[in-house]
């Protein structure tokens, strides 16, 4: 399934393997904060309006 | 109607929840097809050999690492002259975006860098201004964090966004001011059109660049929005305890 990537297989791992674990961490941590930020958010107005 | 009226916390909140699924969806798709193409389905370089698929990683990283500083700069002389608040907050929340960008076009570029140079780095022109800009981030976050007046921590952050810009445009251009180092200029010059990677790369590499210009967008709408509310949250416990 890889593509042969002959004696640079390493490099190119790498690279992909650290930058997508880069990439798909502030995505998860953005929007992790996104629905913490929009929950509490409707928790305080709850209770503002009740 | 103006454009300003976009700015509104509450109307920005509105569209940007209506736009923000489509342009993560298109992001999330030419991010897949980009890479995926050019990793599987794109031959070796005859010079480079297999490292060439490191391109569509480094090239689009590298390019939104600097476009988002200029967006945070242009974001903070909004703020400065304007005094919107959500084009502090814009900036704000781009910030780490473009951090973990510039961390890819480094990581990238220096394991790169070892099998066609023979170092991870050089004290070259393009990498060192690169080096300064990713300090000015974190420099730029840490400002943020250290400062509790919201509107005091804009203030500071937009100067030094300013100044941090001319590092933004050294590492854009540094190639060309000192004609020294080891990094090639720019592969794809917009200005004269006249590319040098073959079409075989080219077409999945501007794939890649249009995802991530589309991730950049789509993530600092959402960390926009996150601010938005955080800031909301904050003036209704303050409200509550007075």
């Amino acid at each position: 399934m890889l593509p042969d990537l002959g004696k640079y297989a390493f490099e190119v791992t790498a690279a992909y393997g650290v930058s997508l674990v880069l990439l798909a961490g502030i995505v998860a941590i953005s929007w992790r904060q996104h629905s913490v930020a929009r929950r509490q958010l409707k928790e305080i107005e709850a209770r503002k309006d009740g | 109607m103006s454009i300003w009226e976009y700015a509104n916390p509450l109307k920005f909140l509105n569209w940007t929840t209506k736009v923000l699924p489509w342009v993560a969806g298109c992001a999330a798709v030419c991010v897949s097809v980009g890479l995926i193409w050019g990793f599987f389905f794109t031959p070796d370089d005859y010079r480079q050999g297999s490292t060439v698929k490191i391109i569509y990683l480094h090239v689009p990283a590298a390019l939104m690492a600097i476009n988002a500083w200029l967006m945070m700069l242009v974001a903070s002389l909004i703020w400065l002259v304007r005094r919107h608040h959500v084009s502090a907050l814009a900036a704000k929340a781009a910030a780490p975006v473009g951090v973990v960008f510039t961390l890819v076009a480094l990581f990238t570029g220096a394991i790169w860098g070892k099998p066609m140079w023979g170092a991870y780095w050089a004290w070259d022109p393009r990498l060192t201004s690169f080096l300064i800009l990713f300090l000015f981030y974190l420099g730029y976050m840490a400002l943020w964090s250290a400062i509790e007046d919201a509107d005091t921590a804009a203030d500071l952050t937009s100067v030094l966004c300013m100044v941090g810009s001319v590092f933004a445009l050294l590492s854009r251009y540094a190639v060309n001011f000192w004609n020294q180092g080891l990094h090639q200029g720019t592969s794809v010059p917009v200005a004269t059109g006249e590319r040098t990677v073959a079409d075989v790369f080219f077409v999945p590499l501007l794939i890649s660049m249009v995802g991530f210009g589309l991730m950049f967008l789509a993530l600092v709408l959402l960390r926009t929005q996150t601010e938005i509310r955080k800031r909301r949250a904050a003036a209704l416990i303050a409200r509550e305890t007075t």
